[in-house]
């Protein structure tokens, strides 16, 4: 039974990491632009299908590849912001639902063309299989490295949105857009250059995530309402927030799924729906 | 703030409730079916439905303004509770039928919709999203009664009035179809007509004035999400009935994102625009598909996003400033 509880936080955490770092960087730019963006598991695939490509086809290393997964994404990422997502800031919600529902599906199927429809997998490198031994019991060495990643992360974003200029700009933009505009911060290059980097930060995520739940290229739709609802429930722009309802997604939908096989995808949204309900603006969002 | 709702389109033309003589074109068009094209009534039922459905979501979309990403959710109770009235209870007279569907996805929509409309924003669209996935869950855990992953099977359906059957051509399902559909129209019809419609778009336009004039927003929101809510599942009941057969994918994702997309692609707040946006949309999926279903899904995505950075108001916004324009050059 603690054996159980072990394994079941030890998976949650692992899942939550991936969640967190695909999420965050919809959040921000969400909590930034208030821009509706369906599409960011979009970024995620791509940069998914970059890892499987590289290692299969170029035998790049895996911990190269990520790294060049988030570059590539992160650049491809400002075309269509600058393309599609520019000229929608200042329009409707529906608008910008309907623009991004498109632009997922165009992905969906411009993958399925050049990859296939069936599900993709990696080699992960030897240092990364097998089991670790923590002393009071073994681990998956891949999840773990996951999970010190995903802290990595956490860790260099808390620096980077506490302790520079950069990130006291955008926690002013979130805050308050119109007067960081009046302050001189020019909004749309940091929405851009936010909007790039949380592509990338995508990009890595689906690159971990492949290993673990798999890549296929309706993981764009399978995963959003997942990296959505980490959005609403951790607050638009607050990256506090987006680790708080990752780690509770990833732990309840374990837990459920473990549980009970059959339902167990039944809870998150149940809790999603009251969670919302009790606190539409998030746990951490700014009420307007 | 611009949208990809006409604020103009809704009042003046349905505002009064004369009919205007291009409103008998696509009824024609419909009735025309059976005679020139014998051989598509099959592909003319999924059509039916699949206006019907985006009537209903045209309902809350185009008029109240109310964004919705789990309108399937709806449509399947409805397919659902026509379903297992047959399969399980041998309840098997199809007017009734739909009716029972009606009432379910009422009932359905009337709790969800007192719950929900009183948010909005990406809150609306989340709670929207998370209830229909939940419901689909729902359905999934309730496999002894549901029929779960593998769908609903034993649906058998009486013949309409004991006499017209669902045949394999559908010519008599077609008909009962187009007449269930034009009973539904009338009354979408006089709602928005209606004082009712009127203060719906009011809502639409400007939510804090109508408080401010003393408005009962969220139960109007509540009665137009019920009125939309049991047509939905009265489309869903049909959609039941004609292929015998229901799947959890009826309260999908990616049904919720198709009727949006047929409703935007036709003209949202138009009523007929669900007719043109349903009409080109299955027609093309049934013939793109046989092609290929990545050129389809490709495509559907491009016309969304054309459709959004460049034709805000739908095919019939572009049918509607061509005449204008005409008009002008021609005194």
């Amino acid at each position: 039974m603690l054996s159980a509880a072990v394994s079941i936080l030890f998976d949650g955490l692992a899942y939550a990491m991936i969640l967190f770092i695909i999420a965050v960087g919809l959040s921000i730019t969400m909590g930034l632009m208030n821009f509706v963006n369906l599409a960011h598991g979009v970024f995620a695939m791509a940069g998914g299908y970059a890892t499987v490509t590289m290692i299969r086809a170029w035998e790049v290393p895996f911990l190269a590849a990520l790294p060049i997964a988030f570059v590539l994404v992160g650049a491809a990422s400002v075309v269509f912001e600058r393309l599609l997502y520019a000229p929608l800031y200042r329009r409707s919600e529906l608008d910008q639902v309907l623009m991004t529902i498109g632009f997922v599906f165009m992905a969906i199927a411009a993958f399925t063309y050049f990859w296939g429809p069936n599900p993709l997998g990696i080699e992960v490198p030897r240092y990364l299989k097998g089991q670790v031994d923590l002393g009071f019991r073994e681990f998956p060495t891949y999840r773990l490295f996951m999970i010190a990643v995903g802290f990595g992360m956490i860790l260099a974003l808390w620096l980077v949105f506490e302790r520079t200029l950069l990130g006291a700009r955008i926690r002013a933009a979130v805050d308050n857009r119109r007067m960081a505009q009046s302050l001189g911060i020019d909004v749309g290059r940091l929405f851009t250059l936010t909007f790039a980097v949380g592509s990338g930060l995508a990009a890595v995520g689906g690159g971990l995530a492949v290993e673990l739940i798999g890549l296929r290229p309706t993981f764009a739709i399978q995963y959003l309402v997942h990296f959505l609802i980490v959005v609403a429930v951790g607050g638009l722009g607050s990256i506090r927030g987006a680790f708080l309802a990752a780690l509770l997604l990833g732990i309840i939908d374990t837990a459920g799924k473990y549980v009970w096989p059959a339902g167990g995808g039944f809870f998150i949204y149940a809790i999603t729906v009251v969670a919302l309900l009790i606190k539409p603006e998030g746990l951490y969002g700014k009420r307007d | 703030m611009a949208s990809a709702i006409d604020p103009a389109a809704a009042v003046p033309r349905l505002g009064r409730a004369r009919w205007h003589w291009a409103e008998a074109l696509p009824w024609l068009a419909l009735a025309a079916v059976p005679f020139v094209f014998p051989g598509y009534l099959a592909l003319g039922c999924q059509v039916i439905v699949m206006i019907l459905f985006a009537l209903s979501l045209d309902l809350i979309l185009g008029y109240a303004g109310i964004i919705t990403l789990g309108h399937a959710a709806l449509f399947g109770t409805g397919a659902y509770a026509a379903g297992m009235l047959s399969a399980h209870l041998g309840w098997n007279e199809p007017i009734t039928g739909l009716l029972v569907a009606g009432a379910a996805a009422a009932a359905v929509g009337f709790v969800s919709g007192w719950f929900l409309l009183r948010y909005h924003g990406l809150a609306l669209l989340m709670l929207t999203l998370a209830t229909a996935i939940l419901l689909q869950e729902l359905a999934n855990t309730l496999a002894p009664y549901t029929g779960g992953y593998d769908g609903l099977l034993g649906i058998a359906i009486d013949p309409i009035f004991g006499r017209f059957a669902n045949d394999l051509f559908r010519q008599n399902y077609y008909v009962y179809g187009l007449i269930v559909l034009l009973a539904a129209f009338l009354i979408a019809r006089r709602v928005v007509a209606s004082p009712f419609g009127q203060s719906l778009v009011g809502i639409r336009e400007n939510v804090k004035r109508m408080h401010a004039i003393g408005a009962p927003v969220h139960g109007r929101l509540v009665a137009i999400y019920t009125i939309a809510a049991a047509m939905a599942g009265v489309a869903g009941g049909l959609f039941a009935q004609i292929h015998a057969f229901v799947t959890l994918q009826v309260m999908g994702f990616q049904l919720s994102g198709a009727v949006l997309i047929v409703v935007i692609l036709g003209g949202a707040g138009r009523l007929y625009g669900a007719f043109i946006g349903a009409a080109i949309y299955v027609i093309l999926e049934d013939q793109l598909a046989k092609l290929s279903p990545e050129f389809w899904e490709f495509g559907v995505g491009l016309v969304l996003v054309a459709t959004v950075l460049f034709a805000r108001r739908g095919l019939l916004g572009i049918a509607e400033d061509l005449t204008a324009r005409l008009r002008r050059r021609t005194p």
